[in-house]
């Protein structure tokens, strides 16, 4: 686990929007951060957010730490195969959901629950998806974890590493053709920018410069490997958009002030027609990989404690005390979370789990393969048993 | 034949031209991009340039730089992005300059734009056409060559199609536009200007000589879904696509068979009802295809057959395919599986 270059809060500049990648290229290699350690706001890039909004960011944070929680236990209890947690790394999806607009898509890895939370989608809907009930959307479709959630502006996650980011540049063409004033997020880890689809996605967001933001989540791990893997000889992940001519940011992945900030900007930057922009998050996967990996064989266990960028609910904890928010209304709301997650999850598993309850029926999967069922599948159902 | 291929689509207009497959191709394009605003084209040297097979010339002269435009070299962004654009609301018609070039995008193909509808419920759908040149002919070696079908044909939530002449080219085209699942349209670039039917020493016949090349100008479609009967007959059923429609008439010709030969013309989903009439009322089937043999789509029209017209069948069904190696340069027609190896197939099938 490395963190080159951690400049301190407040210190990076902050440009107009309409900046020459060229012109910015240093801010690929440092490191923009607003909240320093002791939770004050620092320099150009404090963004301009209301307690009530930070607030409303924190809860995100805490309901996605205890649904996460509450479905790795879950897993364990036998109730769903497969579980990912997002520990350590809520704030990016939690601020960039309250950045983009309405009409704005999100095209998300499998580590973007809190993006979805932020959205305002029900816990217990995603519950359903995690235990593939009979109230599941996905219709018990898809695998543990991998929402959709068209009407949030959130995209049906793939368990194929970065091919979401050459689609969130295509959906932003036709954003730009259409004239339409929306931007779209993709998402990817450090370890699947080593994916061709990242190539193609940075060239063809280069060569259109369509509205969209490739944000880099580099939470320092690819399942056991580091996060220099991947980078390899270059010094950081934002560094890779320089090549392509696009303005590149690195941003503090757990300070939601310097978050929400750099996301706004290259937002702003998209709608005004200046194009595409890549932002690196700086944050740690402070859980496992997922339900089936084992942490302690390749790192410390108390590593998480030794980030530099700390816990980013933490910071925002001591910076919303500053603000007037007090510790114990924190907790309140924190514990007014869990019991809410607590009684979503009684209510998810009352409809069933992977292997009790109502299930989604067989049919389930014939249908949707096609618009309309075609009459090679009409005689396979039969031949499944099915009507 | 026009009438008879048509059966099933939209009643085609009154005015015909004569067209090549290339030509109509391009017409299809061009009915579809002025009928809906949201037909998008591209490709490598698709813009300004028209595709290295001239299939989308002149469309960017037409529709401007934002509906016909020219990609970096990646099948893999060239898909990717087709995929975002139908998601987001366009219908993008994307070409890859040769089958051989598609595998970098077969990840997005077969992971992404196949499965969207079923793994997002429906919430997110992906009507994509994309496009490319396949089979021999051209002494394009093994990166040219290609007819990788059966790698689309195993993925379910794909639609295969594959036409023989211009005239279903361009129906079964503007099908595959409209159509709100992702197609993937395999064009045999052997019979881009007229049917070639495999004996390579002779001179083409262009199109203009050709019946099937005769193309109302206007909108039309050709069914997905839905073979034609490419020439009828009693003794025996041939099934095929593509290149070797032609070539398998030529080899019924020279063996005096009645064969009926059957135009699959989309392979998945496969139009099984025609296939089970044909063979039981011939009781016998020879299949043919320029692909590699093995696990080549010859193989999944065998075993249907088989499954579905055992009692019917007189003899042995018999498959002519490519030969299991790589395609060559040089030794193109000894390779290819002209007529002589048609006719030879033709000859054990109506043997017992």
């Amino acid at each position: 686990m490395t963190v080159a270059d951690l400049q301190p809060a407040g210190d990076a500049y902050r440009p107009p929007t309409d900046v020459a990648a060229r012109d910015i290229m240093d801010l690929a290699f440092g490191l923009i951060r607003v909240l320093d350690d002791e939770g004050m706001a620092h320099g150009p890039w404090i963004p301009n957010l209301s307690r009530d909004t930070l607030v409303e960011i924190l809860g995100t944070m805490f309901t996605t730490r205890a649904y996460d929680a509450r479905m790795m236990k879950a897993q364990r209890q036998g109730k769903t195969s497969f579980s990912m947690r997002s520990r350590g790394e809520e704030a990016i999806g939690a601020t960039t959901a309250k950045v983009m607009g309405p009409d704005d898509m999100c095209f998300p890895t499998y580590r973007q629950a809190s993006y979805l939370i932020g959205r305002g989608q029900d816990p217990l809907v995603m519950m359903n998806q995690v235990y593939g009930n009979a109230a599941d959307l996905n219709r018990g479709t898809q695998i543990s974890g991998m929402y959709t959630a068209a009407d949030l502006g959130f995209f049906s996650i793939s368990g194929n590493l970065a091919t979401q980011m050459p689609q969130a540049v295509g959906w932003a063409m036709a954003a730009k053709a259409k004239g339409e004033p929306t931007a779209a997020l993709g998402f990817v880890g450090d370890g699947s920018t080593a994916e061709g689809d990242m190539h193609a996605a940075l060239t063809f967001a280069s060569t259109y410069r369509p509205p969209v933001i490739l944000a880099i989540v580099n939470n320092q791990y690819a399942i056991s490997t580091d996060e220099e893997v991947a980078r390899g000889s270059a010094q950081t992940f934002a560094q890779r958009g320089i090549g392509y001519g696009l303005p590149s940011l690195r941003v503090d992945g757990n300070d939601v002030l310097a978050i929400h900030s750099a996301t706004s900007w290259a937002r702003d930057r998209a709608l005004d027609g200046h194009g595409p922009t890549v932002i690196e998050f700086v944050t740690y996967r402070a859980s496992a990989h997922s339900s089936s990996d084992d942490p302690t064989r390749y790192r410390p266990e108390d590593e998480f404690d030794e980030f530099p960028l700390g816990d980013p609910i933490k910071r925002l904890r001591l910076h919303l005390q500053h603000l007037g928010y007090t510790n114990d209304q924190a907790n309140e709301l924190d514990t007014t979370i869990r019991v809410m997650i607590e009684a979503k999850n009684d209510e998810a598993e009352a409809i069933g789990t992977i292997n009790t309850g109502e299930r989604p029926p067989l049919s389930k999967t014939f249908e949707l393969v096609y618009e309309t069922m075609p009459a090679h599948l009409v005689r396979q159902q039969k031949q499944a048993g099915l009507q | 034949m026009s009438a008879e291929t048509a059966a099933g689509g939209t009643p085609a207009p009154g005015t015909t031209v004569s067209m090549t497959m290339i030509e109509a191709i391009r017409s299809a394009h061009h009915v579809m991009m002025e009928r809906d605003e949201r037909v998008v084209a591209f490709g490598e040297d698709a813009g300004a340039f028209g595709g290295v097979f001239r299939c989308t010339e002149g469309l960017q002269e037409r529709f401007g730089e934002a509906r016909c435009f020219d990609t970096p070299i990646s099948e893999l962004g060239i898909v990717a992005t087709a995929i975002g654009m139908a998601v987001n609301g366009l219908r993008p018609v994307a070409e890859i300059q040769f089958a051989d070039y598609v595998y970098p995008g077969y990840d997005q193909i077969v992971s992404e734009a196949a499965r969207m509808r079923f793994r997002s419920a429906g919430d997110f759908t992906s009507p994509i056409v994309v496009r490319m040149p396949v089979g021999g002919g051209i002494y394009g070696g093994n990166t040219h060559s290609q007819s990788p079908e059966a790698l689309f044909t195993h993925v379910a939530g794909l639609i295969t199609m594959i036409p023989s002449n211009p005239y279903d080219a361009k129906g079964m085209l503007i099908s595959a536009i409209e159509c709100n699942d992702p197609v993937i349209f395999l064009e045999p670039k052997r019979v881009y200007n007229g049917p070639f039917d495999g004996d390579h020493d002779k001179p083409l016949v262009p199109w203009s000589k050709d019946p099937r090349g005769d193309v109302p100008e206007g909108h039309y479609t050709v069914p997905i879904g839905k073979a034609a009967v490419a020439r009828p007959g009693n003794d025996v059923t041939i099934l095929t696509y593509g290149t070797m429609v032609h070539v398998a008439m030529n080899a019924a010709e020279q063996a005096q068979v009645d064969a009926e030969i059957l135009d699959l013309r989309t392979l998945l989903p496969l139009d099984l009802e025609a296939i089970v009439a044909s063979v039981e009322k011939t009781g016998r089937c020879l299949v043919v295809h320029e692909a590699t043999r093995t696990s080549g789509f010859g193989a999944e029209l065998s075993a249907q057959v088989q499954e579905e017209c055992f009692y019917s069948l007189e003899a042995p069904i018999v498959r002519v395919a490519g030969w299991d190696t790589p395609y060559p340069y040089s030794q193109e027609w000894e390779y290819f599986p002209g007529p002589n190896r048609v006719l030879a197939g033709l000859r054990r099938v109506m043997e017992d």
